[in-house]
């Protein structure tokens, strides 16, 4: 079983940290071309260069593009009018219409922007053209954003995942193995035993904790290890400080779990309430969709998420280096919540029946 | 005068659940050093009765006391002076032997040297030096059975509770139990136990005969046989729990 629980979260670690990215890639892109001159050619030239688009097919009609869109074999397609190109120099001014599958709404979210950036930047650019040709005096002017990403410069998502990722599998194991545990003994009988003994109920609760702690501990190094290695995610904080946060942090959740065994009769129901609320837990930590768009009372709920002071202080420590004064309100709370998880654990341990 | 002293003492035990009684109104005593059977059929309220006395159960109603001590407010001092047996197979298989005797004699609080000087008895004693380092189990159910029974006398208690001991095990592991029984009780532990055997019934000093959470009859199986008119125990048991 040892060698399972350490290999099993390895290999989630390596996969999940190289599938589950933000970056939208090669999005199925086609186009409805009714004008056909070189100003719209140019424009379907300028997705053809982008890396993110796949230009996939022209379609003769929007019918057909709305065929394409409907079966899913095209994630967004550009609809160009007739009389594109006179317009536009005539007028100055035209529409061409961009449809977007957006079953997946952060991903057509993103589809926008880069169609949007990259219609934008070709609108420059003809704009230019057409004043030179009509010699206007006015210069066109406009103010540029250079943006500057700090502590992630590069904007590497899996510097971002992979500690939140680490965070997940500590707490998923940790839990799910402190929730069976005596919910197992119970089924066993072994818990009768050990209730007609005169050990202390915190005894019992500690002898409980302190082997998934140091599992949890465990998982955790050889956690940070990989991130280093594989990744290279950088370690800027201090790595004590990450490990003593932890050896609370996992406190809270062992107390959780042994508190949910405790409530249960069987290891099926232990597992069920295990899994509710590492799912709700896990949704709601902000390390898969940023806490600040969730609604208020949401924002609300993810108070009482270990996951959630994990996932910030991981992702502190490890990337922007943050020291003992910057996690203190964090931690302060993560070590109220451990001590009352425990209590309840050892409070609804109840050696009478 | 210790073998008139009484270690269990039960006066009106009652145990309901809702509104169906498990034990009704039961009284008996056990004297120190006593075998005493606690027979009745499936679902009689042997169970529930036995879980009240070594303190995992809290009573509905009556009083009780354990080795000296209540079992409303008393019961963890019950548990340091009791061993305990259950029907399941209740140490741990994916311990060894010598760890499950090592893991039972701390929380009983006895030193490291008090545990390998039992332990050493314990084995070879059960003639175990063969498998002190293999997982509990891998050994048979009667050397399991034997063992745990061994385990809980570990830290010397007054008396040892058994839950059907000998259940699923062959006569002739049930014979050599009984003479751990015996040897038990003859170093001054009193042993309380249950059992569907009516044979084992007759090693008994005493036996109390439960129907429908109810003590029919207690006493010993000799005088039993008697009031009854059979010749074995196992017809006064038909009889009583026939009704």
């Amino acid at each position: 079983m040892l060698p399972i629980i350490f290999i099993l979260p390895v290999l989630q670690l390596v996969i999940l940290s190289n599938a589950a990215t933000y970056e939208i890639k090669n999005i199925t892109f086609g186009y409805v071309d009714a004008d056909n001159s070189s100003t719209s050619r140019g424009l379907i030239e300028r997705f053809e260069a982008s890396t993110y688009f796949n230009v996939s097919e022209k379609f003769s009609s929007q019918k057909d593009a709305y065929t394409a869109m409907q079966d899913g074999s095209v994630d967004v397609y550009l609809s160009i009018p007739t009389n594109f190109e006179s317009d536009l120099q005539e007028n100055q001014h035209n529409e061409i219409g961009v449809f977007i599958d957006a079953i997946d709404g952060s991903a057509a979210g993103v589809i926008n922007v880069y169609a949007t950036q990259i219609i934008r930047n070709y609108n420059n650019h003809i704009a230019t053209d057409l004043i030179q040709v009509s010699d206007s005096v006015q210069q066109p002017s406009s103010i540029d954003s250079t943006p500057l990403f700090w502590y992630n410069e590069t904007l590497n998502y899996k510097t971002f995942m992979v500690p939140g990722i680490l965070v997940l599998l500590v707490t998923m194991i940790t839990l799910f193995l402190s929730g069976m545990n005596i919910v197992r003994e119970k089924e066993i009988g072994t818990l009768e035993q050990i209730n007609v003994t005169p050990i202390k109920k915190y005894q019992f609760i500690i002898g409980k904790l302190f082997p998934f702690w140091v599992l949890g501990m465990g998982l955790l190094t050889v956690g940070l290890m990989l991130a280093k290695v594989i990744f290279n995610v950088p370690i800027l904080g201090n790595l004590l400080l990450l490990y003593g946060y932890t050896s609370v942090y996992i406190l809270v959740i062992l107390g959780m779990g042994l508190f949910i065994s405790n409530f249960t009769d069987t290891q099926q129901q232990a597992m069920f309430i295990a899994w509710f609320f590492i799912v709700i837990f896990i949704l709601m930590s902000g390390l898969f969709t940023p806490i600040e768009s969730m609604p208020k009372w949401a924002q609300i709920l993810t108070e009482f998420n270990p996951i959630k002071y994990f996932v910030e202080i991981i992702r502190m420590v490890m990337l922007k280096g943050s020291g003992f004064t910057d996690i203190f309100p964090l931690a302060i709370k993560t070590l109220a919540y451990a001590i009352v998880m425990n209590g309840l654990a050892v409070w609804s341990y109840k050696k009478t029946t | 005068m210790m073998k008139a002293q009484n270690v269990i003492e039960v006066d009106n035990l009652s145990k309901l659940f809702g509104d169906f009684v498990a034990v009704n109104q039961i009284s008996f005593h056990v004297k120190a050093g006593e075998i005493f059977g606690f027979l009745g059929a499936n679902g009689a309220g042997k169970t529930t009765a036995m879980k009240m006395l070594i303190g995992i159960s809290s009573p509905s109603s009556g009083k009780a006391t354990v080795a000296g001590f209540d079992v409303y407010k008393q019961a963890e001092s019950i548990k340091k002076n009791i061993g305990y047996m259950s029907q399941k197979f209740a140490l741990y298989d994916d311990l060894t032997v010598k760890e499950n005797i090592t893991f039972f004699g701390g929380i009983y609080g006895l030193s490291k040297k008090q545990i390998d000087q039992k332990r050493c008895e314990l084995v070879e004693e059960l003639g175990l030096q063969e498998v002190t380092n293999s997982l509990v189990a891998s050994l048979p159910l009667g050397w399991k059975q034997k063992l745990a029974f061994s385990v809980s006398l570990l830290h010397e208690p007054k008396i040892v509770f058994l839950d059907e001991p000998t259940g699923g095990v062959d006569p002739i592991t049930r014979r050599q139990f009984w003479e751990l029984i015996y040897k038990a009780a003859h170093n001054g532990t009193t042993i309380f136990v249950t059992t569907h055997y009516m044979d084992e019934a007759e090693y008994c000093d005493r036996v109390s005969i439960m129907v429908n959470g109810k003590i029919d009859a207690l006493d010993t199986p000799k005088k039993l046989k008697e009031q009854y008119k059979t010749d074995t125990m196992n017809d006064v048991f038909l009889k009583l729990a026939r009704g």
